[in-house]
């Protein structure tokens, strides 16, 4: 076996318990760091993939600032062990509906799409080019930037949601 | 692979070894630094009791540590209680991985490059190792089960959020100057020109933000002892307490070497001596050299700050980060990205230097503004 893929396996199995770990925990702040240990996992597979860049963007954007909020608001409401929830109506039937449809679309997306030798192909070649950066800048100034411009107005909307429903006049008690 | 190359493993783990080994002595060195210089400027001695100049009383207080009984509250999270700590360790230690303290040599036959890896989403890294260091103290508030560290955590995650918003525009100003995100070539490209030349005011704002990423005087506000005891590290005494105490001053290193790194030209000289006699191009051990002086003096600087500036009440401690160093970092980083591309585009230097006046002139002007809203504040009161 080669060293990449016991560590494949060993990051694969790591993933896999947290995510399990995350959704059977009855403690929400531990729910919300076997996340965090998830995001990392998933970041190394990155690593794996000769993609440094995406890695640690998802170290940075999702265990550190998102995971860091869930926690912050966990921890400012109390909200640590929630009694049970209700269920709602029919929630198992749906449940199991869409497990059933994830399932099959993984089940036909790896008979499709793997290879013989059992290997992922990495990623583009002009992707993974010493300048990994400056070729996806290009690309996302060029061929993506409408997406890229769309994004960015949508998060500007979400901003200023935010002031506006935070915000308080003066003199005007709430 | 190259990985089954055995000289390869042995040149990480010895290179990782001597990091650690440096962060471990600094720690404990400046711990006796800070106290003697504090000394100095509130005309007191200071430790001189343990070995001459009081140099062995970081031995004496670890001994001291290790010795001292440690709690764990009765209705903590034990298992959180006892990782806190180690969480926020590690991350200020594996950040100085990349940080690079020489230029490439040759030593035993073998090309090697001083730091323990040359990533070129070098800056990146930083930022995410940066953003990961907020979850110790967060738990470590939390797992206390005590109001006050609790409260402790809540402010010191809020206060290192916001600025670490600022700070990721330092990054991005430093990478626009040097056109790369590897730290070897940011520091390369500082060979001509210190990048705290070209953006003076970049260079500032970063040194302020690192002050309250590492919850440094005056933003230390998760341990302001008035309000909260001792913030997040109430519950935790002994060994416990001391990984807490080494991870801020590790923190304090890592994040000076960093600064050196981004904008005081890393391991090299001053941009005026790289021909002379003291360049590192002649003599690659002069760079772990000067690597060392320019954290030392900007260590100095953040113990000077401690020694003389109160601390700034919470509320206006998120308003400074939001309304004032957030808008000043992005306008900076626009003015940079501006002047480089037009010094570009029209093949001339002029628009380079126009940076740094722009950036002072932008600098002054919000400092007059703080000003003049701090005293329409006190006329308000009054």
């Amino acid at each position: 076996m080669s060293g990449e893929l016991i560590l494949f396996l060993v990051l694969a199995l790591v993933a896999i318990a947290t995510a399990l770990g995350m959704l059977l925990n009855r403690n929400s702040v531990y729910s919300a760091l076997f996340l965090v240990m998830n995001f990392i996992a998933v970041a190394v597979f990155y690593l794996l993939l000769g993609a440094p860049f995406i890695a640690m963007a998802q170290i940075t954007v999702y265990a550190g600032a998102i995971m860091v909020l869930f926690l912050f608001v966990i921890m400012l409401l109390g909200a640590e062990r929630l009694p049970d929830a209700k269920v709602l109506p029919r929630q198992k039937l749906f449940a199991y509906g869409l497990a059933a449809v994830l399932a099959a679309e993984t089940i036909y997306l790896l008979v499709t799409r793997a290879r013989p030798e059992g290997i992922v192909l990495p990623p583009d070649e002009a992707a993974n080019a010493t300048g990994t950066l400056v070729a996806l800048g290009k690309t996302l100034f060029t061929s993506y930037l409408l997406p890229f411009e769309v994004t960015s107005i949508l998060l500007l909307v979400a901003m200023i949601g935010v002031i506006v429903l935070v915000h308080r006049e003066k003199g005007v008690q709430k | 692979m190259m990985l089954s190359d055995w000289t390869l493993w042995l040149e990480w783990f010895i290179k990782s070894l001597f990091v650690i080994f440096a962060l471990l002595t600094g720690f404990a060195y400046l711990t006796w630094y800070e106290r003697r210089a504090l000394a100095r400027i509130q005309v007191r001695i200071g430790p001189n009791r343990a070995g001459p100049f009081g140099l062995l009383q970081p031995i004496a207080d670890a001994v001291k540590l290790i010795f001292k009984e440690e709690l764990t509250p009765a209705k903590a999270d034990k298992i959180l209680f006892f990782w806190a700590p180690v969480i926020t360790m590690v991350p200020s230690i594996i950040i100085a991985a990349v940080i690079p303290f020489g230029p490439t040599t040759n030593l035993f036959g073998r090309e090697i490059s001083l730091s323990v890896a040359s990533l070129n989403v070098g800056v990146l890294y930083l930022a995410s190792i940066a953003s990961i260091a907020v979850y110790g103290i967060v738990l470590a508030g939390w797992s206390s089960n005590n109001k006050y560290a609790m409260l402790g955590g809540l402010r010191s995650s809020a206060q290192m959020v916001s600025y670490e918003l600022s700070l990721g525009l330092m990054f991005v100003t430093a990478i626009i100057l040097a056109d790369s995100m590897n730290l070897h070539e940011i520091v390369n490209k500082q060979t001509d020109m210190w990048f705290a030349v070209a953006q003076p005011v970049g260079a500032l704002v970063f040194l302020i933000v690192t002050l309250a990423e590492v919850n440094r005087a005056p933003f230390d506000m998760p341990e302001a002892e008035q309000e909260l005891t001792a913030g997040y590290h109430s519950e935790y005494s002994g060994m416990k307490f001391a990984l807490f105490f080494m991870a801020e001053y590790q923190k304090m290193i890592v994040i000076s070497m960093i600064a050196a790194t981004l904008f005081f030209g890393g391991y090299r000289e001053f941009w005026f001596l790289k021909d002379t006699f003291f360049s590192v191009d002649r003599f690659w051990w002069l760079g772990p050299i000067y690597m060392f002086l320019k954290v030392v003096v900007l260590l100095f600087f953040m113990i000077w700050i401690r020694a003389t500036w109160p601390r700034i009440r919470y509320d206006r401690l998120m308003a400074f980060g939001w309304k004032v160093l957030l808008p000043l970092s992005l306008v900076i980083a626009l003015i940079t990205g501006t002047g480089i591309s037009l010094a570009e585009i029209y093949d001339n230097q002029l628009y380079f230097w126009a940076i740094p006046v722009i950036s002072i002139v932008v600098g002054l002007f919000t400092v007059i503004f703080i000003y003049r809203e701090l005293r329409r504040k006190a006329y308000e009161r009054a």
